[in-house]
């Protein structure tokens, strides 16, 4: 039986960049991948700021990006909006998954991981009831391999995990329906990214428009329950029928997914196993962002995997570290912004509009890094109605 | 019992993340349910995207 200190399941940013530290690190590493081409089909709107990319420490690459965004424009339902516009440099880029996952699957390659897409886990091995590899299934064939640490990116479904015996269930209060289409022939602000808020529009959620070129951009819809009355699908063609630019446009690719905003996990490890990325809801809450945090998680995951190798000790207690110091590094932030997210939802439309008239591009982004809080608090004060809302802030 | 209507659904697997009872799970036939696990709930009929799941009380 082939054998690796660690094996990770999923070949997405949070498994690459677990592979890759891992392997970085001097581990035998071995990624496989379900489905048959990394990054495709993808679950995901493409965007990527600045500040994600600086966090995964990845330099931007003519590899995957498909267009420069210069800043983003955000409609309440009045139409009112807010621009946000960056001083220094471009706000990010819109990006092409396929391409971008591959890019990273070959960092961890090059550090010298071996990636298997197109290779399924079927199940966990155990030896006395610890896990001691996985069974694998690739073009039919079955085969064992062993390994005393599983790392589990296997995305938002997380079966893995859950055939560890962690609960990752995503509670439907914290689960984003999303559609997109990825359109050409379009008019569009080729420069920005635009997002819609409302109640009629996308309740529980946005609609977003991110440019790929000057006619072509990802149209998708986030939407929620309990918020929502129709299927997400049904919204996106509401939303792209009530806007001439899109109207007529052609659709090149449409896709679909769960996204976690919330269900943070206190525990994400068990005996030989951790669980990173989408798979353990690690996504921002506000605007449902999970590829830099996914590959900062893998990558904190590759440490302690490392450090567990070094010290022969695989322990639920061992891996613990991997719990504290995610929390610490964007947990403890990442709640303070699902706070936020629980303000935003409770908004009518007209407060929405009211917030719109109130707000700067600067205090958006500062609430997506869950600070400038006590301001908006105060401002939401000056609305009896929301006085409750606003002390969930503080 | 979950039923995944084939034509409609694009195998995003957002309902397998959902269900409580890990019942649901994407195969090269789409999206299978496992009566003996599913409570019917409906929970993943309510979150499915573009609508492609349906409950079929009491059957399996």
């Amino acid at each position: 039986m082939q054998s690796y200190d660690v094996v990770v399941v999923g070949a997405g940013p949070g498994g690459s960049g677990a592979a890759l530290e891992a392997a970085r690190r001097g581990l035998n590493v071995l990624m496989v991948e379900k489905r048959q081409e990394i990054g495709s089909p993808k679950r995901c709107g493409e965007g990527l700021s600045r500040n994600a990319a600086l966090r995964m420490g990845i330099e931007p690459s003519p590899l995957w990006i498909r267009r420069e965004v210069k800043g983003a424009t955000a409609y309440a339902p009045s139409g009112k909006f807010v621009r946000i516009d960056y001083k220094e440099g471009p706000e990010g880029w819109v990006i092409e998954r396929k391409a971008f996952d591959k890019f990273l699957a070959d960092m961890a390659v090059k550090a010298g991981a071996r990636v298997l897409a197109r290779t399924e886990v079927t199940g966990l091995l155990r030896e006395e009831g610890i896990i001691s590899g996985v069974e694998l299934e690739s073009e039919g064939r079955v085969r064992r391999v062993r390994s005393s640490l599983v790392i589990a990116a296997d995305g938002v479904e997380s079966l893995v995990a859950r055939e560890a015996g962690l609960d990752t269930t995503l509670r439907l209060p914290d689960a984003v329906s999303g559609v997109q289409f990825e359109m050409a022939g379009i008019e569009i602000d080729p420069d920005r990214i635009e997002l819609y808020f409302g109640n009629e529009v996308a309740p529980g959620g946005y609609c977003w428009i991110f440019p790929k070129g000057p006619d072509t951009a990802n149209v998708g819809i986030g939407v929620r329950k309990p918020f929502s009355r129709k299927t997400a699908i049904e919204y996106l063609r509401g939303f792209i029928e009530s806007r001439p630019g899109l109207r007529r446009g052609s659709v090149l690719e449409v896709n679909s997914g769960g996204v976690p905003v919330g269900g943070f996990m206190d525990n994400m490890v068990t005996d030989n196993l951790m669980v990173v990325g989408d798979a353990a809801h690690q996504v921002n809450p506000i605007h449902g962002g999970g590829i830099s945090e996914s590959f900062v998680a893998g990558r904190i995951a590759g440490q302690v995997a490392a450090e567990a190798r070094e010290a022969r000790d695989f322990s639920e207690a061992f891996l613990s570290r991997y719990n504290k110091r995610w929390w610490k590094e964007r947990g403890d932030m990442l709640r303070k912004v699902l706070r936020l997210r629980m303000v935003v939802e409770g908004l009518r439309d007209e407060e929405l509009n009211w917030l719109a008239e109130n707000l700067r591009g600067e205090d958006m982004i500062e609430f997506s890094k869950a600070r400038g809080f006590a301001m908006l608090a105060k401002l939401l004060m000056k609305r009896p109605r929301l006085i409750g809302l606003a002390r969930k802030l503080v | 019992m979950i039923k995944a209507d084939k034509k409609l659904c694009l195998r995003c697997s957002g309902c397998v993340g959902v269900c409580p009872q890990s019942a649901l799970k994407l195969t090269e036939h789409g999206i299978e349910c496992d009566p003996e696990r599913c409570v019917e709930c409906g929970i993943c009929v309510s979150f499915c995207p573009v609508g492609a799941l349906r409950l079929e009380k009491g059957k399996d």
